[in-house]
């Protein structure tokens, strides 16, 4: 699959729903992430998701630490702490209150969606599957925990549950939305950070999000960026995406991710002339007879 | 070394082009350096096992498959009975690393060119029974057509069975394996051959292993060839080759390479010169898939490896852009 057959396609038509609803997503808008984790719980609870470990992680707040094959939603917690008390650049202009320069950040990461979903592309069984609303779901029913899902997804999100050996991740809640209700996470949210709706819609309110962000000319939201939009990316596009006020990779996500499968043509060139090494070196390694070594 | 791998400390992008920060950057170029992959749930000696006996399956029955032609049949059975086993052995492994091995059937519900584990599955359907076939007639001189037909049937599938499991690994988002991806399948045929000869030498006496011997020794020059190169073009993110536990498997391999191939032109006529030569080429071949796999394991766990190379593409492409 060429990344120009991808672009700008609709997922669930590719997939073959000739007759769909428009393709559903989350803005995530870290901005007025309050990092209560209420999502985390949501999700957990609809989802009756097992409980996987009640540890203390010793680095923030954040003791969930990753999404998991049975952790949906992820709130993750970075603390930018500045020691030498200094006005924000950019504070007296705007009339926004001076700080020194520390800020907490908080986002409630998910799984993308991908337009281009390297997890589906990999899976022998066809257990993971594109649903009419775009999104990537896994029928447990289907699935025989090979893990190549695991080890393709470039964010880490899907993930092998040891106790019943199958993958899990986030389905969007398939089950609210075609009943035409909110997923939980969005539901609980408290602050609108996670937003549902067709992903068209979410687009242009993230839009205009990040610029009246970027307008308000408050330092600690002057580096406010769209993550995961842009359908000319390396995935396609998310189903998923966010409104991020630092580096990516500061939150724990890829910079530049790309799904593996468009590799895949290139990949396949190699192992068939590889293949066809193979059988020459056999073929000369027996042009003489089955004499002495040389 | 050229280029920095990146840095799980401060921010790989700091300070860049001069520019003065609005906000202080985070204090890291990643999450408290954690990983930003999950690591492959496949675990040795499974996996990586899987890859090593499918490549000598798989390259043994090519080679089984031209030594009968040319009327070696001493060294024709002795790979078909090699390729049998091997690949007997490899569908033990296969099965056991999934997570639900009672659907691993569930593998043939869908053909999909977008998943190699599904062409995989759908070769080693159609490999399998060949090479049972072939060595069963091989060993028994039952219905020598149908061994025939088998015998051919199995080195064509064999080459896809030893040849596919570098776009298995090569197709995931671990960098080790994904950026390798170019020369990955001649690293693999050519481990697999240098484990087919040594089978084909371990097992027939010195004066009939001849083309076992040289198989071993293009394969060996193939796999070593390919592996020099991948480490060249891979630069800074080659490092999960070189070092730890992957680093110290790959280079056993190499030395066991070094020490198989120079015993197997030295050893002559001697039967367990030769035999040794073989084993340690065999052991060489797994080495490498082991050393292999623990790359791009160990390259999931450390997020430096997935953020260090995607920061150099979007600067690659910032710098393009600014040019024009």
């Amino acid at each position: 699959m060429t990344a120009d057959l991808a672009h700008g396609l609709d997922p669930a038509a590719r997939a073959g729903y000739a007759d769909h609803p428009p393709r559903m997503g989350f803005f995530t808008d870290t901005s007025v992430c309050i990092g209560c984790k209420a999502c985390e719980v949501a999700c957990k609870e609809w989802n009756a998701l097992p409980e996987d470990g009640l540890q203390l992680t010793g680095m923030s707040y954040d003791n969930t630490a990753a999404l998991n094959a049975s952790t949906w939603r992820h709130v993750a917690f970075i603390e930018q702490i500045t020691r030498v008390p200094q006005p924000l650049p950019g504070a007296a202009e705007s009339g926004a209150p001076a700080g020194d320069g520390s800020r907490w950040l908080m986002s409630s990461d998910v799984c993308k969606h991908c337009t281009e979903a390297a997890c589906l592309d990999v899976c022998p069984t066809g257990a993971l599957m594109r649903t009419e609303f775009g999104t990537v779901v896994v029928q447990d029913d289907v699935c025989n925990g090979c893990g190549y899902c695991v080890a393709a997804c470039p964010f880490g999100v899907i993930a092998r549950r040891e106790t019943d050996g199958g993958a899990h991740k986030c389905t969007l809640c398939y089950d609210r939305i075609s009943d035409g209700l909110t997923p939980a996470c969005a539901k609980a949210c408290p602050t609108e950070s996670i937003q549902f709706g067709p992903l068209d819609e979410l687009r242009q309110r993230a839009q205009a999000r990040v610029s009246e962000l970027r307008e308000s000319g408050a330092a600690e939201v002057a580096g406010a960026r769209l993550y995961g939009h842009d359908p000319a990316d390396g995935i396609g596009g998310a189903g998923a995406f966010f409104l991020l006020l630092d580096e990516p990779e500061v939150y724990g996500l890829p910079p530049d991710p790309v799904v593996t499968t468009r590799d895949l043509p290139r990949m396949w060139r190699h192992v068939a002339a590889a293949g066809a090494a193979l059988a020459v070196g056999a073929l000369v390694a027996c042009l003489r007879g089955g004499g002495e070594a040389p | 070394m050229s280029r920095r791998p990146g840095s799980a400390e401060p921010g790989g992008a700091r300070g860049e082009r001069g520019e003065r920060p609005v906000v202080p950057r985070a204090e890291f170029g990643s999450y408290y350096g954690r990983p930003v992959l999950h690591e492959p749930v496949w675990r040795a000696p499974g996996a990586p096992g899987y890859l090593f006996l499918g490549g000598l399956a798989g390259a043994s029955s090519a080679l089984a498959g031209f030594a009968q032609l040319s009327g070696n049949g001493e060294l024709s059975r002795a790979a078909k009975v090699g390729a049998a086993g091997a690949v007997g052995l490899s569908m033990v492994a296969l099965v056991h690393d999934l997570g639900r091995p009672v659907r691993f059937l569930n593998m043939l519900r869908v053909f999909k060119v977008t998943s190699p584990m599904s062409i995989g599955s759908w070769l080693l359907t159609a490999y399998g029974p060949a090479a049972g076939g072939a060595a069963a007639s091989a060993v028994t001189g039952r219905l020598p057509r149908a061994g025939a037909a088998a015998t051919a049937g199995a080195a064509a599938f064999g080459l896809g069975v030893a040849s596919y499991t570098a776009a298995l690994l090569c197709d995931t988002a671990v960098p080790a394996w994904h950026e390798g991806h170019r020369e990955m399948p001649y690293v693999f045929v050519g481990s697999a051959a240098t484990a087919a000869g040594g089978l084909g030498m371990l097992a027939v006496r010195p004066q009939r292993a001849g083309q076992a011997v040289r198989f071993a020794v293009l394969g060996a020059a193939t796999e070593l060839t390919a592996k020099s190169l991948l480490l060249r073009r891979l630069g800074a993110s080659a490092q999960p080759y070189q070092s730890g536990r992957a680093g110290r498997l790959m280079e056993a391999g190499e030395v066991l390479t070094a020490a198989g191939l120079a015993g197997a032109v030295l050893a002559g006529r001697s039967r367990a010169a030769a035999a040794l030569s073989g084993a340690a080429l065999l052991a060489a071949s797994a080495l490498t898939r082991f050393g292999v796999f623990e790359a791009g394991r160990a390259s999931a766990r450390d997020p430096k490896y997935t953020v260090a190379p995607q920061r150099d593409r979007l600067r690659g492409q910032a710098g393009v852009t600014r040019g024009t």
